[in-house]
């Protein structure tokens, strides 16, 4: 069910004329004599003119997933370095100052550098990818990106045969970045993915949202993508990518081991210890949808972790 | 609660106010009530007709701000003591079960959004009793949550002037209970956050206060009385 739940313009089909039912069921336990029946009438939401088309190819989307909204996608996230609360950060990061931006390449690869930001995207093609997105919250959305495979930078940096694991690091800058004042975290901001989940061709780098440059709340200019992971994996505003040989920290496993693990792989199965995993709410939609295993990109990547348990390695 | 605890001697009430200025029982009445109900009716209007009022995720917003007026309004009715106590203001005595009365009422919504908005008990095909089952016995932060809603019941249903005349003494140290409700939802507001502690710890501090406060006023109550 979208908002609003009661469309006037829309054909209701039987299913939405019962899920409707049943809201108003319950909603009707709390807003008894406050709506009063009669005026359950809807208006027609007025378009909003902003959001651009989403753009893109649409990977692993199931029956039913559109696009969140501009305005969603853009006005509600965790990005802890422009604050704690998730319509922080489109507040707190206006401003943010993304150019000039070096990105650093180094650790155990053949090629080490520091790339202006320019020429670090400059030999790859950028491509717009429509993915699910699930926060470790249990709200998810679908996001339309746009950005280039990890992989791409990774093969020209070329890995020695010792590295085994990709350290992400986000930018330190606390005049910029006010979180970063409050010990929230650990700062900066760091995260990490094997080798071959980073070297996946579904795991981008992405420079963009809606066919635009990110917006400094979404973690402009660079972030990571890995739709069947948990929302926070996506490391924001990143400066660094070294490769290593040890598995890496991240910032929410050291922050708090016993609910954020090193794989963050979305999992029904595996609760958090406060909330069920096994369902989601649709940021825009009212009713909770069931939570796929790999965020339903499992028959891509589950190979990845065949023989592991993933209840232990969460 | 020892309705004399650090009571004025001597002098007068502060700024002369013997008696409520006009319009004060007024707006501790209505206004409690107005702002529960109507942080439910902008979150029944955001789902319904799409409006924004309380942002991306009404839902969420609708419980936290609910869950936080539980605490705002118990905290308003333990300030009522020490208020007195300090200013000599004796007619704010009567708004202090008003004001607790109306924490169980933001609890009460608080809890309905979150079974029916949130977890949708019943309302998702997803969310039956199992789910409830574990939410309600495997996480701590909703146990604790759930024992503060629990031990307010008794608090609300007996407090009209007949209970209290009926219980008599036993009232008021059933009543006491408020204290361990407070507690309870302090612990489970830190609970219930992810990383950023700040506000239950200010909150935490605020209830130190008022504790202290109490504890202060009772020594001293006692050593008059050895005196
Ligand atoms: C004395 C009783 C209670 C008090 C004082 C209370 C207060 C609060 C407060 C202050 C918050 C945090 C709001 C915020 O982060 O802005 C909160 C969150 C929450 N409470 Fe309660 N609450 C009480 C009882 C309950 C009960 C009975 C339930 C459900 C069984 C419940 C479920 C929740 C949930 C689900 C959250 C949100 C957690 C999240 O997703 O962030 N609470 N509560």
């Amino acid at each position: 069910m979208r908002y609003p739940i009661l469309p006037s313009s829309e054909i209701t089909s039987e299913s939405a004329y019962l899920d409707r039912r049943r809201f108003l069921t319950a909603a009707g336990l709390i807003g008894a004599g406050l709506v009063g029946a009669g005026s359950l009438q809807a208006l027609t939401p007025t378009a909003d003119l902003a959001q651009p088309k989403p753009l893109g190819k649409p990977y692993g989307l199931q029956p039913g997933d559109t696009p969140t909204s501009w305005e969603d996608v853009t006005g509600y996230n965790n990005f802890y370095e422009f604050g704690t609360g998730k319509e922080d950060p489109r507040e707190n990061a206006q401003g943010f100052r993304t150019k000039p931006w070096t990105v650093r390449v180094d650790g155990l690869v053949e090629k080490p550098g520091n790339y202006a930001l320019e020429d670090f995207l400059k030999p790859s093609v950028v491509e717009d990818r429509i993915y699910r997105m699930r926060c470790v919250e249990a709200w998810s959305m679908v996001i339309p990106w746009r950005g280039i495979m990890l992989a791409d930078v990774l093969k020209r940096a070329k890995p020695t045969s010792k590295a085994a694991f990709v350290e992400f690091t986000t930018l330190m800058d606390p005049a910029q970045m006010p979180g970063q004042r409050y010990p929230v975290l650990e700062w900066p901001y760091l995260e990490g993915l094997r080798l071959d989940e980073a070297m996946h061709p579904l795991t981008l780098l992405a420079t963009g949202v809606y066919g635009r440059d990110l917006p400094p709340q979404n973690g402009a200019p660079l972030r990571l993508v890995v739709p069947w992971k948990y929302g926070f994996k996506g490391i924001k505003s990143i400066v660094r990518i070294r490769l290593v040989e040890r598995m890496s920290r991240s910032s929410w496993m050291v922050a708090i081991p016993s609910e954020y693990g090193f794989y963050a792989n979305v999992n029904p199965a595996v609760d958090h210890p406060r909330w069920s995993q096994a369902t989601e709410r649709r940021i825009g939609n009212f009713r909770r949808i069931p939570t796929l295993p790999f965020n339903g990109y499992a028959d891509q990547v589950a190979s990845l972790y065949a023989g592991m348990d993933l209840r232990k390695n969460y | 609660m020892g309705s004399r605890s650090g009571e004025r001697a001597g002098a007068g009430p502060w700024l002369g106010l013997t008696q409520a200025p006009r319009g004060f029982a007024l707006v501790v009445t209505l206004a409690p009530p107005l702002i529960v109900f109507g942080i439910v009716s902008v979150l029944l209007t955001d789902l319904f007709w799409g409006t924004r009022l309380l942002g991306t995720d009404p839902v969420k917003s609708g419980e936290h701000l609910l869950g936080e007026w539980t605490i705002y309004l118990l905290f308003a009715s333990l300030t009522i003591t020490p208020l007195r106590g300090i200013t000599g203001w004796n007619w704010l005595a009567r708004h202090r079960r008003t004001l607790g009365l109306y924490a169980f009422l933001a609890v009460v919504f608080h809890f309905v959004v979150w079974l029916f908005l949130d977890l949708q008990f019943v309302v998702s095909d997803y969310v039956g009793w199992a789910t409830l089952e574990t939410d309600l016995t495997k996480r701590p932060y909703i146990i604790v949550g759930m024992t503060g809603l629990l031990l307010m019941t008794p608090l609300a249903i007996t407090s009209t002037q007949g209970m209290i005349r009926r219980l008599g003494r036993r009232w008021q140290r059933l009543h006491r209970l408020v204290y361990l409700i407070a507690v309870l939802g302090v612990v489970h507001w830190g609970m219930s956050v992810k990383k950023d502690l700040t506000e239950p710890v200010l909150a935490a501090l605020v209830l130190a206060l008022l504790f202290g406060w109490r504890i202060v006023a009772s020594r001293r109550r006692r050593a008059e009385r050895v005196a």
